[in-house]
């Protein structure tokens, strides 16, 4: 692991976003580095600040605070050449796969315009071919979906038509922002298992961005609890999952749906009140940060 | 069963379209006691949500019931004319849908909306039904006082929870919930969950629970059917679902999905 260098790394990230008189704290402190062959899993509630995460990380919004390297250098060229050559390297997955196609056009033409924008290497046949080789890399039959639209594609295949996408760019980084909470049970695992793949395969470094803790245990190795725009807890995933430190984890897992317990028994009953207080709680600010283990670090409000 | 609240017998449903139909629902049976929750599993397109529709009768052409029965508190549903249909829903039966919390009217106070279904269905004045609103609205552990506020103030799950509030104003003897929790997040969904759980206790009504988290539904439902392309091929108790499933589909969907609970199929990371 030490002698994987990050490919993007945040570092004392803060951003805060301002609603008139109002202010929200969109991120705090975040710090994480992101490296090739590794999935680190974001989990957290809704307006935890995930997505704010993502969307500093493809920088749509610029962070107040804190600095963004890439390959160990900052990122500075806020130009629409430097943004191109950044994102390039750095792709996203969106949760929506029946919002992020356009209806109006093929698959072949969905792949065709990152590599017309970014490969411009290819010609003619090239292209095609590659289009091809990418359909193939993601287990589809290039011969039956290239001509085919959106609309008559499932949406674990629209799913992977995305996956494609990122790698027609040629991206080293992919941001998978809740890629599998719209799809079916039966086709999710085929999606995390290709994305698994790709990440080994090729040397991808993921981040993913879910509320569903049983699915980050599957496929990442690092993990990281979100909420109120800190990270409260991370390290390795089975650490953080088996020996949770934060009250917040520890709410967060006992809430993740578990065939074992009936919502009849009374000892399974999850008190309102109790989850407020942990969240007013995890709300504070939280400056000081205690190890755990050896790759399992949380935040405390006191020293 | 003796006396089920609700009894679907031998349900048959089809989309109609030019050339050829499509049977969405092939000859189902199951009953829901009262005060059971009965739980629908299955993928999309199973036809799962076309039975919670047609129990209400909500469905739209081209889906057409070329079969069956469905008895509600021993009233055949399909027979009931149009006036009879209004005084069935939302009195007898409530539906949640999966996008319910963005089925509240935007531009009205929460009081209006309550007050708009007490005043068609029971004749309630303002006063009145504010009286009403505040009691559901404890329920649901939303303090009385905020019915005065607009939709967008409220967090998805609480907005989930006002529907759910809704939908138990009549005293419906079933409630229909159409993948209720599943846009929102895990603890959230505990906690709506649980609370309809020991609403259900104190109040007797019945729930048809429609998801795809077998887990979940395992936690919450006293029965199970498991749905295959329109065919219930396996229905049980929770604890038989769970422990010893007997058909190969409801195999495969325990084992679609990694579980965090249970010893996960861990395979090789590439380190």
């Amino acid at each position: 692991m030490t002698a994987n260098p990050a490919i993007v790394s945040l570092q004392n990230i803060g951003k805060t976003f301002h609603l008139g008189a109002h202010k929200v704290r969109g991120a705090h402190d975040l710090s994480f580095d992101l490296k090739g062959g590794r999935t680190l899993a974001l989990v957290g509630e809704s307006g935890s600040g995930k997505t704010t995460c993502a969307r500093i990380i493809m920088r749509e919004y610029i962070a107040d605070e804190g600095q963004l390297l890439f390959h160990g250098a900052p990122v500075t060229d806020n130009t629409p050449k430097g943004l191109k050559q950044y994102r390039k390297n750095v792709q996203m997955i969106f949760q929506d796969p029946f919002a992020s196609l356009n209806p109006a056009h093929t698959v072949d033409y969905h792949l065709r315009r990152p590599l017309a924008l970014y490969r411009r290497d290819l010609k003619g046949k090239a292209v095609t071919d590659e289009v091809h080789a990418l359909l193939r890399q993601v287990e589809l039959d290039p011969e039956i979906v290239a001509p085919k639209h959106p609309h008559d594609l499932s949406g674990g295949q629209r799913q992977r038509i995305n996956i494609a996408r990122t790698l027609a760019v040629g991206a080293k980084v992919i941001i998978a922002d809740e890629p599998t909470s719209m799809l079916d049970v039966s086709v999710r695992q085929g999606v995390l298992e290709l994305l698994n793949r790709m990440k080994r395969d090729l040397g991808l470094a993921l981040l993913y961005i879910t509320h569903d803790v049983a699915t980050a245990h599957y496929v990442a190795e690092d993990i990281m609890v979100m909420y109120g725009g800190q990270i409260l807890e991370w390290g390795d995933v089975n650490a953080v999952l088996s020996n949770p430190q934060h009250d917040y984890t520890r709410m967060l897992l006992s809430a993740v749906p578990n065939p074992e317990i009936r919502f009849d028994d009374p000892q399974s009953r999850l008190d309102p009140a109790s989850v407020n207080a942990v969240r007013e709680q995890a709300k504070q600010l939280h400056p000081h940060i205690k190890t755990a283990g050896p790759n399992h670090f949380y935040r405390h409000t006191a020293p | 069963m003796n006396n089920p609240l609700l009894s679907v017998q031998d349900l048959s449903i089809e989309y109609v379209g030019d050339k050829t139909d499509f049977r969405a629902v092939d000859h189902v049976s199951f009953d829901v006691a009262p005060g059971e929750v009965f739980g629908l599993a299955g993928e999309s397109g199973c036809g799962k949500s076309t039975i919670a529709f047609a129990i209400s009768r909500l469905h739209k052409p081209p889906a057409l019931i070329c079969g069956g029965n469905i008895m509600v508190a021993g009233r055949n549903v399909l027979d009931l004319d149009a006036n009879e249909l209004a005084r069935f829903r939302w009195h007898e039966v409530a539906m949640v849908f999966q996008s319910a919390m963005n089925s509240l009217n935007p531009v009205l106070r929460i009081e209006s909306q309550f007050h708009d279904l007490l005043k068609r269905h029971r004749g309630y004045s303002k006063a009145q039904s504010r009286e009403r609103c505040a009691e559901l609205l404890k329920l649901v552990d939303i303090p009385a006082d905020r019915m005065r506020d607009y939709p967008f103030q409220f967090s998805g799950g609480m907005r989930q929870r006002i529907v759910i509030a809704i939908c138990l104003a009549l005293e419906p003897k079933l409630i229909v919930m159409d993948e209720p929790t599943t846009a929102l997040d895990v603890v959230v969904q505990r906690e709506i969950l649980q609370r309809i759980n020991e609403l259900r206790r104190q109040l007797g009504f019945s729930v048809l629970f429609i998801t795809h988290d077998l887990g979940l539904m395992v936690q919450f439902c006293d029965r199970i059917g498991i749905m295959l392309d329109g065919k219930l091929v396996e229905q049980g108790t929770a604890d038989q679902i769970y422990r010893a499933p007997t058909h190969d589909y409801t195999k495969k969907l325990w084992a679609s999905f990694p579980s965090f609970h249970a010893p996960a199929p861990r395979q090789e990371n590439a380190q």
